[in-house]
């Protein structure tokens, strides 16, 4: 199976903290991902620094053997990939619908059109169709800064999908849901197609770890340990650090 | 519809409004005009991209030298001088936008009005070039397809045209894709990047756009004075823009045209009663922001739009 994500020897410090420590790591197409570890280990720097918000300091990023290190955020995202935030950052005074169609104009060529009016018509069967995906598509015409929480993460991965991305980021996306947005989102996260690879940190294990396949710990920004789910749960190393003995 | 009756409307008051009153007030409008286009492309970067700008006199001002100099030292006509000076400006704004758009918020801020100084300074001392402080005289209005400007009214009319023409087309650049990425870029640059859209070429894109009609605004300004003072390029100029377009309403296509007749008609009109009309315009900023922060056009419509709930509640 091709390596849809490759890691090798990534760094990264905060004013000679590192936060990032020699990170290698390889994700198969299609595989399902957790990336796990307390608060601090380094999980989010290294969403960030794989879609570009930070720079790194060392370490080679790659897509599908295509190496992304050097390229802007921007251009990642032309590659294949997609991401969501831990903190959710959408566009609260614009409609759903027009959350959607910002992400679709991302990738499509008319974005650079400064002269035709953008008729929501050329976007608007595509966009209800992502937000029907997320079983949003009746509050459309809604401005996103008047729906629930839970509805919003639906939003952000709704977003990601609509790129039709080959990785696919999801940092924390049950956070701050009820129990039944979280069983919401995670039908929604586990109906995701194989041809989207998916790595996701969560901190909500019983649910994480249904989905993932394999699992990876960062700790103090270093992986300490990866494997199945069985292997990484049985591992001394990750009782001591995260799961607690 | 009602809307586009409206707008009908109030276009025809404007084409015959020099048929009707003096040439003080056909004067008086012609100027509103000319700082409404101006108003207008400051709008693009602050209410469209959330750029402030205070350096956006120097296009005005660029322009409005550069056609006055290509006539009066290389003796070429206006359908020379009028394009040249077009080009020449929104080629001066895509160099100045490589600088300014290093930064952001008031790293932007200060690198505009660091480079509009520099062009303030250089028009006041480059004495052999731009006669500094006496600004350059003797200047004359073009006459399109043969048709004579000079009069209040000829002007008046040609004024319009060029603003109706500028406004629609800065319309439908805001409501195109761009304008909704540009927006987008504007409330959340992160996610936009996120999201596939290059936020630094779409700002710059729109920096050398509303540098394009910042010149256009300096033709008209040079053509209605006949003159040209170095106090255009003033960051005095920047800062009118500026405020016209908070008092109006950013982010509005209405909002700088209102506040250009605001800030015009206090400047130019109480000016002749107010002695010091300086602090009359203080006082109707700060009453402006006071009850409509969200400036003139937007903070009318949501007091009408409370005002009409009030009334159907009682009824």
């Amino acid at each position: 199976m091709p390596t849809a994500l490759r890691i090798q020897g990534l760094k990264k410090s905060f004013g000679g903290l590192p936060a990032i420590n020699d990170v290698s790591l390889e994700v198969a197409a299609g595989e399902r991902r957790l990336i796990i570890g307390p608060n601090g280990a380094g999980k989010t720097t290294l969403f960030n620094l794989i879609t570009g918000d930070l720079a790194g300091e060392g370490g080679k990023i790659s897509m599908f053997e295509k190496d992304i290190s050097k390229l802007p955020p921007h251009r990642r995202v032309h590659r294949g990939l997609a991401r969501t935030y831990q903190i959710i950052t959408l566009f609260p005074r614009d409609t759903l619908e027009h959350n959607i169609t910002l992400s679709l104009l991302g990738l499509s060529r008319t974005r650079w059109n400064s002269f035709a009016s953008l008729h929501k018509a050329m976007f608007r069967e595509e966009a209800m169709r992502i937000l029907a995906l997320v079983g949003l598509e009746s509050m459309a015409h809604r401005l996103l800064s008047e729906v629930s929480y839970g509805d919003k993460r639906r939003v952000e991965i709704a977003m990601a999908l609509a790129q039709k991305p080959r990785v696919l980021l999801l940092d924390e996306p049950l956070a701050g849901l009820s129990r039944e947005e979280r069983v919401t989102v995670k039908q929604l996260i586990g109906a995701i197609p194989r041809e989207t690879t998916v790595v996701m940190i969560e901190h909500d294990m019983d649910t994480a770890l249904d989905l993932a396949e394999r699992i990876t710990v960062l700790h103090y920004g270093r992986v300490i340990v990866e494997g199945t789910r069985a292997e990484v749960v049985a591992d001394p190393k990750t009782r001591e650090v995260y799961l607690g003995n | 519809m009602k809307r586009n009756i409206c707008l009908f409307g109030l276009l025809i008051f404007l084409v015959v409004l020099p048929f009707f009153s003096g040439e003080f007030y056909v004067n008086l409008a012609s100027q509103v005009f000319i700082f409404a286009v101006f108003a207008a492309s400051i709008n693009l970067l602050l209410g469209y991209g959330g750029l402030a700008t205070l350096g956006h006199a120097s296009y005005l001002g660029v322009a409005a030298y550069g056609s006055a100099l290509i006539g009066l030292k290389l003796g070429l006509g206006h359908w020379i001088a009028a394009p040249a000076a077009l080009v020449g400006t929104t080629l001066m704004a895509g160099a100045f936008g490589l600088i300014a758009l290093r930064a952001s918020g008031l790293g932007f801020l200060m690198l505009t009005l660091a480079m509009s100084q520099v062009l303030w300074g250089t028009a006041y001392r480059w004495v052999g070039l731009t006669d500094g402080d006496n600004g350059l005289r003797g200047l004359t209005r073009p006459a399109p397809f043969g048709i004579d400007l000079d009069s209040a009214s000829a002007f008046y009319w040609f004024t319009l045209a060029v603003t109706v023409l500028s406004v629609w087309l800065m319309a439908r650049f805001v409501r195109s894709p761009f304008g909704a990425a540009l927006r987008g870029t504007r409330d959340q640059p992160r996610r936009m990047a996120a999201l596939g859209h290059n936020v630094w070429l779409i700002r710059w894109i729109t920096f050398v756009y509303a540098g394009f009609w910042g010149a256009v605004s300096g033709l008209l300004f040079v053509y209605y004075h006949k003159y040209i003072h170095p106090i255009s390029l003033s960051l005095t100029n920047s800062a009118e823009g500026l405020l016209a377009v908070i008092a109006g309403g950013s982010g509005t296509l209405g909002g700088p045209l209102a506040g250009a007749t605001i800030v015009m008609l206090l400047k130019n009109y109480a000016s002749a009663y107010i002695e010091r009309w300086n602090m009359l315009l203080g006082f109707v900023f700060v009453i402006i922001v006071v009850f409509m922060p969200e400036g003139v056009v937007p903070g009318s419509k949501r007091i009408y739009l409370k005002c009409r709930q009030r009334f159907a509640s009682r009824a």
